[in-house]
């Protein structure tokens, strides 16, 4: 059957126009839900740097119990008061001139009765964003444990950053050298000895992952130094 | 006309229809047959949980967007109808999508993107056209269940095989026993990439042709 053209543009546009608000309706009745999802995705992960491993249903329960203290802090290592740490979106802050970056830090006491620092990293990999928490024991200085993830890194190459062998080298890995200047982790390519206390092994086919974590494990990190220092002090 | 309808509605599950349902499943199987869908029978089928919420996304979306592109079917100006159809299938999708993320939030990290593009298989706009356009509303959900299950079927069995072999697996759950591991037996890294589904489709569609001989083509 042929169709006017006008039958046409009026049946095109109430399709789109019915679709259009049936999904904005779907979408606006199910938002809720799926906020709850991140949240206790970034629980998890948080947990995780700690090596709390929390299911879906006690994330929440796990999260209240061994994160203790939440606080922001800037650049120059002041706390900013009123500042939800949870609620920052390190996305958001790291377009932000650093001066003006608000920076989440995570205070967590675990069963052993001792404080670790987690702060979260982000940055690019080779498709899309990563992203982390790094744990610091209380000398603000060896990595107790790291939680990474990825957006859509290629699977068995750049993707094994979230994998326990990768993570687990980063496990007492110092971010200061003895003199207490800011180097970071190096993420270097043919193999590590366990000596090497700032560098880890890359992954293979992984390069650009690779590199990518470690330039947003120091471009992150680096900002967080002065409150690292002034820490460490006391 | 009259006569017609009453007979349609008398037999719900008639012979036909209960054809229109086994027939995509086995015979006419819109993976191992028609070769359809295969992307992301490759894809999502290192294990069985994400195979399985694909599998069941894609039957409703099948079943509806038949469903109702057959109710719209007289109504639809035949010059704009893959928009229509694309349109149909687009708002399922996402749908589809929403609810996986709110509902199953880890499965639906796992099968990414792969749900989105749900919208360009071409098992639905192949039963679209072919199908829903020229049937009527009961018949072509029927269509949409079959196909969506014939292909939910070889995914399954990929993703059983895969995460059963790859990761001594299955759902997630630990099922080969310690011991066979320390006795030396190592799961098969070659499982949980792409390739190997791409072979065991190949194996199921020699299975199948070899049982079923008029699937052979003659040539």
């Amino acid at each position: 059957m042929q169709h006017s053209n006008k039958y046409i543009i009026i049946y095109s546009t109430i399709m789109v126009v019915l679709v259009a608000v049936s999904l904005t309706f779907i979408a606006m009745g199910l938002k809720s839900k799926q906020e709850d999802n991140i949240r206790i995705e970034k629980m998890q992960n948080i947990l995780a740097s700690v090596h709390v491993e929390a299911s879906v249903k006690n994330a929440i329960e796990l999260y209240q119990k061994y994160i203790t203290q939440t606080l922001t802090t800037n650049s120059k290592g002041e706390n900013l008061a009123g500042v939800d740490a949870f609620s920052v979106d390190l996305a958001m802050e790291l377009k932000k001139p650093v001066e003006q970056q608000q920076l989440p830090v995570f205070i967590a006491t675990l069963d052993d009765g001792l404080n670790y620092t987690i702060v979260p990293i982000r940055g690019k990999g080779l498709w899309g964003p990563i992203w982390g928490y790094i744990a610091l024991k209380d000398d603000f200085n060896t990595i107790f444990g790291t939680a990474y993830d990825h957006k859509g890194e290629t699977p068995g190459l750049g993707a094994e950053i979230n994998t326990e062998f990768f993570e687990k080298q980063f496990i007492n890995k110092q971010i200061f050298d003895n003199q207490g200047n800011f180097v970071s982790v190096g993420v270097i390519k043919g193999g590590v000895p366990d000596s090497d206390l700032h560098n880890v092994d890359a992954i293979s086919g992984g390069t650009i992952t690779s590199k990518g974590l470690e330039a947003m494990l120091k471009d992150c990190l680096i900002n967080y130094q002065e409150y690292f220092k002034n820490k460490g002090k006391i | 006309m009259s006569n017609n309808m009453k007979k349609e509605r008398e037999s719900l599950f008639s012979p036909k229809n209960i054809k229109l349902l086994r027939n995509p499943v086995n015979l006419d199987n819109p993976i191992t047959v028609q070769v359809l869908g295969i992307c992301s029978a490759l894809a999502v089928t290192v294990q069985l949980k994400p195979a399985i919420v694909m599998a069941l996304s894609v039957t409703i979306v099948t079943a509806f967007s038949n469903l109702i592109i057959s109710l719209l079917r007289d109504t639809i100006p035949s010059r704009i109808r893959i928009i229509v159809q694309l349109v149909v299938v687009a708002a399922l999708v996402i749908i589809v999508d929403q609810v996986l993320k709110a509902y199953v939030y880890d499965v639906s990290k796992k099968l990414s993107v792969f749900v989105g593009l749900i919208i360009t298989n071409c098992i639905l706009m192949g039963r679209l056209e072919a199908f829903a356009m020229g049937n009527k509303p009961w018949p072509s959900f029927l269509d949409g269940i079959g196909n969506g299950l014939g292909y939910g079927a070889i995914l399954i069995a990929v993703g059983f095989i895969r995460e059963l072999f790859g990761s001594g697996k299955l759902y997630g759950y630990d099922v080969i026993p310690k011991a066979a591991f320390e006795a030396g037996y190592v799961n098969n890294g070659m499982m949980i990439l792409p390739p190997m589904a791409l072979i065991i489709i190949g194996v199921i569609i020699w299975l199948q042709r070899s049982k079923n001989r008029e699937l052979i083509d003659k040539s």
